[in-house]
């Protein structure tokens, strides 16, 4: 140092001067470690945050969709709009057409042409299939219907001769390996074998669900798993999850792949149904794996009771929670939560050791929870967004402890610091929740009005946080998103409108109310999911008149105020008649949430 | 340079000196403040977070404790018989306090400034990677390989091996604001 210190004019020795110096340092370095581990942690939180988001929503979503499939239920009653579609309507809703035409008659619509050059298949299947598919979907090639068509009905033979509950033997050579949700992400599988290996039949594995939908491979890793269930039904294990289902899948965009994919219209798959509606339950001491059933054996085409079907929801559904007892899943609309107490008294009733689910995305890829007999398995990593989450699979054989093994894919983003990432990821969920925000903007301002008595056009944190809780039905930490949401003022007062100020619902008629591109804003995905079922011939159009007494029905069981004259206004004006009839995927996309400093023009439209 | 160890805290208006109703609506909406950041931690939904991220919640909640501070916190939330639990009920009452007393406060942007210049005598502007890590985890309280290795990957310019600290200080706050 160059300026003269206390120390140098004589008042101490050279040590002291060290020390000195050396106490500045320790005192520096521990400002810029108190500095850092604070901003760390709020980085995490920040993180932790965004995922909130992101769950909250998605089960909101789910929550839609169990009320859709309600509305279903309601529409067939109120049958008399819809004649002549009547057994179409039915067959498709339900799926019992699947036994009207055989596998003949639908292989024989199908050829292959000469230059086809994707992967072919030879039944009966081998490992050299699994080997083909994996490195043919590696290079983005598309198996042809042909074969998807031979995998699914040879894989439906199979399933259907086999019981709901599945027993297998481990032991410490022959480790069983667990996989959770993976959700059409077809990297992670790919990462799974390359890290655990192919499966076969010393390297066993059970898949826990949930395997299409969200991600853009669904029909990739089914085929993989199917086809690798075939080679080895004793040794590859395919359990059910709550995404194995028709209409789930139309809304979280199976579907969608599907018709991407296969553009044969003609020959889209009705659903087939995975028998064993399976949990799992594993037992350490012994050799069994058990799968919990409640299907008795019977013709695959029989309609479930109503009981049964409740039966199902509860298994595929529910989510482990600490609080004792078992009540009503209220976030996911379907299924329950259920206390260590439940799990233990199960577990003993059975006399085994533990239950290993998936279902919930977890931000390390598992969970381990009620004292260790629960465990939560998800392999989807970056499930709602890049670096929102790891994967993970699990290794297990009785007289062993589990082997956690986590992952992430990464790609460009790999090197990325941690804040850029979660600087992405909460930029995500803010839009995401500022779009839930402008969906329920008419009924938040009336929310917001009843409270501010002097229409001030202010509210106290408090009061805020209250309407938004209760208006969106999202349990979120609304005082900490605050910040991101609406603006506030020296007093910690909350200008409400504010929150509405940079994104608008693009108004595709000047002419039509706010409140009706709202709703129809709101609904849109199940709108969407009523008009590709009433669309009997998949050709995205149906008339006028079906598109008006659809709207009429729908709008009666959601309770939505809307005139009718206003909705009929509406799809006149947009000029969408084409011969009576109405493009309903352009009517839709319409609709959708500008928000004001995007580069992009449209939000993320992700119909269904 | 303010020190943040040792048991001098810095304490303003006490809350028995603002009016009751003040002192109320402010201690009910700490509650709120409290309850939401306790929450995104309870995975299991039953009023109690892994003792381990305790030090996450109270910081995300505005405070910076050092880590004797927070080692003392933990001390005070804590069973009597350590579960590795930490229960809300106990939580709570504890955390209000260190809220009302305004206690940990962040360390501003300038001290932060001059703290790195204290490590850089020779005022080139910047550490090298080595100095850093040198400082962090040996001086202090030390950082684990981990925090070194989350610090350096945004802080460091990977040309020169070096961190710019003031503009790698600019950075963050921009990034908080």
């Amino acid at each position: 140092m160059n300026t003269p210190n206390l120390e140098d004019m004589g008042c101490g020795t050279s040590s002291a001067t060290k020390d000195k110096k050396s106490e500045k340092a320790l005192k520096a370095a521990l400002v810029i470690q108190n500095w850092y581990r604070g901003y760390s942690a709020r980085l995490k939180t920040r993180q932790r945050y965004a995922l909130t988001i992101f769950q909250s929503i998605e089960y909101a979503d789910e929550q839609g969709q169990l009320q859709l499939s309600n509305f279903f239920s309601f529409m067939l009653e109120n049958y008399t709009n819809v004649p002549e579609k009547e057994p179409g309507l039915v067959t498709r809703l339900f799926g019992s057409s699947i036994q009207d035409k055989d596998r003949q008659d639908y292989l024989g619509l199908i050829e292959i042409p000469d230059s086809y050059c994707g992967p072919r298949l030879q039944f009966p299947l081998t490992f050299t299939d699994i080997d083909l598919l994996i490195e043919a979907f590696k290079q983005q090639q598309i198996l042809h219907a042909y074969y998807v068509l031979e995998v699914l009905f040879e894989t439906k033979k199979v399933l259907q001769q086999m019981p709901n509950f599945t027993h297998t033997n481990t032991s410490p050579s022959k480790e069983i390996t667990i996989c959770g949700d993976l959700h059409g992400k077809l990297d992670d599988l790919f990462l799974i074998f390359y890290k655990n290996g192919l499966p076969s039949v010393t390297n066993p594995y059970v898949f826990n669900g949930d395997f299409v939908d969200r991600g853009k491979n669904s029909m990739e890793i089914l085929m993989i798993l199917f086809v690798s269930f075939l080679v080895y039904p004793n040794d590859l294990h395919l359990n059910r999850g709550n995404h194995e289902d028709f209409m789930m899948n139309m809304r979280y965009g199976f579907t969608k792949e599907i018709l991407h994919k296969y553009k044969m219209r003609s020959v889209l798959m009705p659903p087939i149904p995975m028998d064993g509606d399976r949990a799992e339950k594993k037992n350490k001491l012994g050799t069994a794996t058990v799968a919990l059933g409640i299907r008795t054996s019977g013709s695959f085409s029989e309609q479930l009771t109503k009981q049964e079907w409740e039966q199902v929801i509860d298994i595929l559904w529910s989510d482990p929670r600490g609080k004792r007892g078992c009540y009503p899943n209220t976030n996911r609309g379907g299924g329950c939560y259920f206390g260590p107490d439940i799990t233990s008294k199960i577990l003993n009733k059975y006399q085994l050791k533990m239950l290993v689910r998936s279902h919930e995305c977890k931000p390390e890829g598992y969970e381990i929870c009620h004292d260790g007999k629960v465990i939560t398995v998800f392999s989807a990593s970056n499930y709602y967004e890049e670096g929102s989450n790891r994967g993970a699979y699990i290794r297990m054989s009785s007289g062993t402890t589990p082997r956690f093994f986590q992952y992430q894919i990464t790609k460009a983003t790999c090197f990325r610091p941690l804040y850029q990432r979660v600087n992405a990821i909460e930029s995500s969920a803010i839009r995401m929740l500022k779009e839930r925000m402008i969906s329920r903007k008419t009924d938040l301002i009336r929310a917001f009005q009843l409270q501010d008595r002097n229409k001030s056009g202010k509210l106290s944190m408090g009061q805020w946080a209250f309407s938004m809780e209760n208006v969106l039905g999202l349990n979120l930490p609304w005082r900490s998103l605050s910040s991101h949401l609406v603006t506030t003022d020296k007093d910690g007062n909350i200008d409400y409108m504010s929150g509405f100020q940079d994104v608008h619902i693009q108004k595709p008629v000047k002419e039509v109310q706010s409140s009706l591109i709202e709703t129809v804003y709101r609904y849109r995905s199940d709108l969407q999911i009523i008009f590709n079922i009433i669309d009997s011939d998949h050709s995205g159009l149906i008339s006028m008149e079906e598109f008006r007494s659809m709207w009429r029905l729908f709008k009666s069981h959601y309770s939505v105020h809307i005139d009718d004259s206003q909705f009929d206004e509406l799809a006149e004006r947009m000029d969408l008649n084409k011969d009576g009839s109405i493009d309903f995927n352009e009517f839709l996309k319409a609709f959708y949430v500008v928000h004001k400093f995007d580069q992009l023009n449209k939000s993320d439209t992700k119909l269904a | 340079m303010p020190s943040s160890r040792g048991s001098l805290r810095p304490r303003d208006g006490p809350a028995s000196l603002m009016s009751p109703p003040l002192a109320e609506v402010a201690v009910a909406e700490f509650h709120k403040k409290i309850k939401e950041a306790f929450e995104v931690f309870d995975h299991e939904s039953n009023n109690t977070v892994d003792v381990r991220e305790v030090g996450t919640i109270i910081r995300s909640l505005g405070c910076c404790p050092s880590e004797g501070e927070l080692h003392d916190l933990i001390a005070e939330v804590e069973e009597e018989e350590p579960t590795g639990y930490i229960r809300f009920e106990k939580f709570l009452p504890v955390m209000t306090e260190v809220l009302l007393e305004r206690r940990y406060r962040p360390i501003p942007e300038d001290i932060l400034l001059r703290a790195f210049e204290v490590l850089d005598p020779a005022k080139r502007g910047f550490l090298s990677k080595d100095e850093l890590i040198k400082y962090m985890t040996e001086e202090g309280e030390p950082f684990s390989q981990e925090e070194m290795e989350e610090m350096l990957s945004a802080a460091i310019d990977p040309e020169s091996n070096s961190i710019h600290y003031k503009d790698y200080i600019t950075m963050m706050v921009i990034d908080e604001n």
